[in-house]
């Protein structure tokens, strides 16, 4: 729900919008076809509005609405633009609460007031259609600047209200930083369609609202199949993932789990969505190489030899040589090949020590010790979380990166933990691992050689 | 779609058959016409415009667009060039200002504009596209020797009487017309480059195509009236929505691009456990898809099949232990058909590949005498799983007849039309490496 100050400073916005509005002149009486045109543009900023914003909240808003504002910014001066960007209110997007589109209503009026006036001082007073004989950069430097206001005015309104409403929450600043770049080239693209708008209105009037609705359906349209095809990769390789674990019926989750845990002390330390991103997958595949172990040496009872642990050891770069082609950070790629090595040198594959081993790898290894250690085994119960941050705390600086323990121990903190549900007895007694090669409390137990 | 290995690609040369030679053929003598024309009558040429049009064009280029299936468009580089075909004029307008631009004007910008853009690839180690550009530069040509200078003369004359959508009447049409000069040109090349029909590839080129088409008619339409109002200066305004719009295909033929090699890399996971042969899956989808098309299957159907083709031993990772060699033409159908069903339910549980696990869950059915009868797909995956089992990666003729002759001898369980697709391409295999 929204919070008191948020309601507060919504209600401060919509009575200040209004006034301002109310204050300024019309202008209708210099143009023609005032109404009819103002409506066009109100129909078109609603149709932009009000298709369905596929990457809507996470990443930058594809907002071709501006558009339209911008359009009547040139055409039909300050208070038409407030006019036309006021029709969010009505959006038909669904969900929306009533506050919400109260502000966004006078957001997008204030706005375009805010883009029309700068428009008008630098444009000596004039609106109405381009004249042919002005040199084009005439009406260019004051649109743009137009423009900028717009996408100003827009940015600090809606970054007052995130302070307002969510409070300054790490996270938020920094998806808000990331997608600050897209936003930016995404809004200034769009507002130049308000300019291309404005000069084809010169030739077939309101007919160029429809010309120019095409190609933004079309990205659209591809945006939106992007991000179906997002999803439907995401759950493939879940299931793909899944399919892997299958072999072992106390691992089921494992991989989605420390992939959420990896990406966790990613969130943590401050790292970029990108890499976030790439560590979270690397983390879901992190033990695909285990598939290279025969399953006999997973299942043993007793000590393993030493050609048998050496199969173990090998699964890291088992698992490097299946998702080597998969086109992501070759960071992932090495958090993978590593996420078994110790701090103090002594783990495996390639016994690095400290700094050494890549960042990625240090970090999948704590949260893949803490599933590890926070599941049930056929040798013995889960642990409780306290019971695992203590044994994570035992291990730091001999087995983990000190600083990524306190990282991860500050997420589980704040964010939790979900549990695995807890494994009843299997029915196929084929799949138990009985002893678990992720567990820093029972270490596998190798045959020593004479 | 498929992606040949180093081996059976071919050095560019090779690859130039005479549909691809017709096409460089055609287009190298326009432009030799076009430059000769343009230095002779280089008195009457509007530069300004030239250079402005030859500039968007060139930026375009370099911009090209990878779609899905291996393609490549180069949307903002046709804006550029069709614009330029139908451009009318410019202000400020020059009393008195014949319309100058003759048909090979606008080709020789075109041309060189492409060039230029296609210099950066070059340098960067990437195919140059020649293909490509030379199939825009056609399908421009068309556009500017139907507009010019009949069509465009009358427009322009009768400027002050005509209202906007007669010129839009006129100029809808033939934005349209080379929109699909482009793409049937694009169909005939693909069609031979991997082996379809052309009807079918002309379909799927479509089907694929149009959106994008669409964008690109209404943006030169735009491009063309917008300049009559804002002059050259519409060509830097109207950049901005068309690189939103580019930036949006890219980002979904990005991930479309990452999920298949994501689900290659991973079917290999049965070849790392040991379940199955080194290779077996990525012969068996290549094989698969090949023969696919062969058959006429298009291409959303090929994306699946090639899925499916890839994942089809996935069920096998439900087993304790591989089976031996990893062949599941060695054990018995109820086994055969206990991975089929276990890998389907892998696939189905990502809620989106819902075709994909039905072809995986039919590949053990037997062609005849099964009910429900199995679909194509499944056949064409069952014969080629077949037939990889027995011949492997080798390519010798003897082996690949053998195992031919087998799947043959049992036309209950092998399907006889698929049977003789996979025998095309097998021949066309082992032709390759003679």
């Amino acid at each position: 729900m929204v919070r008191r100050a948020a309601r507060l400073y919504i209600g401060l916005v919509v009575v200040a919008t209004g006034a301002l509005v109310a204050s300024r002149p019309l202008g209708a009486s210099g143009h023609p076809h005032f109404w009819p045109d103002l409506v066009v543009l109100q129909v078109l900023f609603l149709v932009c509005d009000s298709t369905p914003n596929p990457v809507a909240s996470r990443q930058a808003k594809w907002s071709p609405s501006s558009s339209a504002t911008l359009a009547a910014v040139v055409l039909l001066g300050p208070v038409a633009a407030a006019l036309v960007g006021a029709v969010s209110v009505v959006s038909i997007k669904r969900r929306i609460a009533l506050p919400e589109r109260l502000f966004n209503g006078a957001m997008g009026a204030l706005s375009g007031l805010a883009a029309g006036e700068t428009y008008l001082a630098l444009h000596d007073g004039q609106v109405g259609l381009p004249v042919l004989s002005h040199s084009p950069w005439k009406i260019i430097l004051p649109f743009a600047a137009a423009a900028a206001a717009h996408v100003l005015t827009n940015q600090s309104l809606i970054w007052a209200m995130y302070r307002l409403d969510r409070g300054p929450g790490m996270l938020r600043r920094e998806a808000l930083e990331s997608s600050l770049p897209l936003l930016l080239v995404s809004d200034l693209g769009y507002a130049a369609l308000g300019l291309v708008i404005a000069s084809l209105w010169q030739v077939m009037g309101p007919f160029a609202a429809p010309l120019v609705l095409v190609p933004l359906f079309v990205a659209r349209w591809a945006m939106g199949q992007y991000a179906e095809q997002q999803r439907a990769y995401a759950a493939t390789m879940n299931a793909l993932c899944q399919a892997v674990e299958t072999k072992d019926f106390y691992t089921r989750g494992h991989g989605d789990r420390v992939s959420r845990g990896s990406g966790m002390i990613a969130r943590q330390i401050g790292m970029r969505p990108q890499r976030t991103e790439a560590i979270m997958f690397a983390g879901m595949l992190h033990d695909v190489g285990k598939l290279g172990v025969p399953t006999q040496v997973l299942q043993k009872t007793g000590a393993l030899t030493e050609d048998e642990y050496a199969t173990i050891q090998l699964h890291p770069m088992r698992g490097l040589e299946i998702v080597r082609e998969i086109g992501f950070l070759n960071e992932a790629l090495a958090g993978i090949m590593h996420h078994h090595e110790r701090i103090d040198g002594r783990g495996y594959p390639m016994g690095f020590a400290g700094h050494e081993i890549p960042l990625f790898a240090r970090i999948i290894a704590v949260a893949d010790a803490f599933d590890s250690m926070t599941s049930t085994r056929s040798y013995r119960e889960a642990k409780t979380i306290e019971a695992a941050i203590d044994e994570l705390r035992n291990g730091a600086g001999t087995q983990f990166d000190p600083l990524l323990v306190e990282a991860f121990i500050a997420a589980v903190k704040r964010e939790g933990w979900r549990l695995p549900e807890p494994a009843g007895v299997p029915a196929d007694f084929s799949t138990i691992t009985v002893q678990d090669h992720d567990d820093p409390t029972s270490p596998l137990r190798v045959v020593e050689m004479p | 779609m498929t992606s040949h290995s180093a081996a059976d690609r071919w050095a560019y040369w090779q690859a130039l058959d005479s549909g691809r030679l017709l096409l460089l053929g055609a287009a190298g003598m326009l432009v030799v016409a076009a430059f000769a024309s343009t230095t002779i009558q280089a008195s009457g040429v509007q530069w300004r415009t030239a250079l402005a049009f030859g500039g968007f064009i060139a930026f375009g280029e370099l911009l090209r667009l990878a779609l899905p299936g291996g393609r490549e468009a180069a949307p903002i580089a046709m804006v550029g060039a069709m614009s330029y075909a139908l451009l009318l004029r410019v202000p400020p307008y020059a009393s008195g200002t014949p319309v100058d631009r003759s048909p090979l004007l606008v080709i020789a910008v075109a041309a060189v504009g492409m060039a230029v853009g296609a210099l950066p690839h070059v340098a960067a180690g990437r195919p140059a596209g020649l293909t490509g550009m030379c199939t825009r530069l056609i399908a421009v040509a068309c556009v500017a020797f139907i507009f010019r200078p009949g069509l465009a003369g009358y427009l322009v004359s009768q400027h002050y009487e005509r209202p906007w959508y007669v010129a839009l009447a006129v100029m809808g049409p033939l934005v349209a017309l080379g929109w699909l000069a482009d793409t049937v040109i694009g169909a005939l090349i693909r069609a031979d480059d991997v082996g379809a029909r052309f009807s079918v590839a002309l379909v799927d080129e479509l089907s694929l195509q149009w959106l994008l088409g669409a964008a690109v008619c209404a943006s030169v339409l735009i491009t063309v009236f917008g300049a009559e109002v804002m002059g050259l200066a519409e060509l830097a305004v109207f950049l901005g929505p068309l690189l939103v719009t580019q930036v949006a295909f890219r980002r979904y033929a990005g991930i479309r691009a990452t999920y298949l090699q994501t689900v290659r890399s991973l079917a290999r996971v049965t070849e790392v456990a040991g379940y199955v042969e080194e290779g077996h899956s990525r012969r068996v989808s290549r094989l698969a898809v090949a023969v696919g098309r062969v058959l006429g299957m298009n291409e959303p159907d090929l994306l699946a099949l090639e899925y499916a083709a890839l994942m089809h031993d996935i069920g096998q990772l439900s087993l304790a232990e591989p089976i031996p060699g990893g062949a599941t033409l060695l054990v018995g159908a109820a086994d055969q058909q206990r991975i089929a069903e276990l890998g389907a339910d892998v696939i189905r549980q990502a809620g989106v590949l819902d075709d994909v696990a039905e072809l995986v869950r039919c590949q053990s059915w037997p062609a005849r005498g099964h009910h429900p009868p199995p679909s194509r797909g499944s056949m064409i995956i069952k014969a080629a799983n077949a037939f990889d089992d027995m011949v492997g990666s080798s390519t010798d003729r003897e082996r690949s007849n053998a195992a031919l002759d087998r799947l043959r001898l049992d036309p209950a369980s092998y399907d006889k039309v698929v049977v003789a697709a996979l025998a095309e391409v097998a021949g066309r295999r082992t032709a390759w490496r003679l």
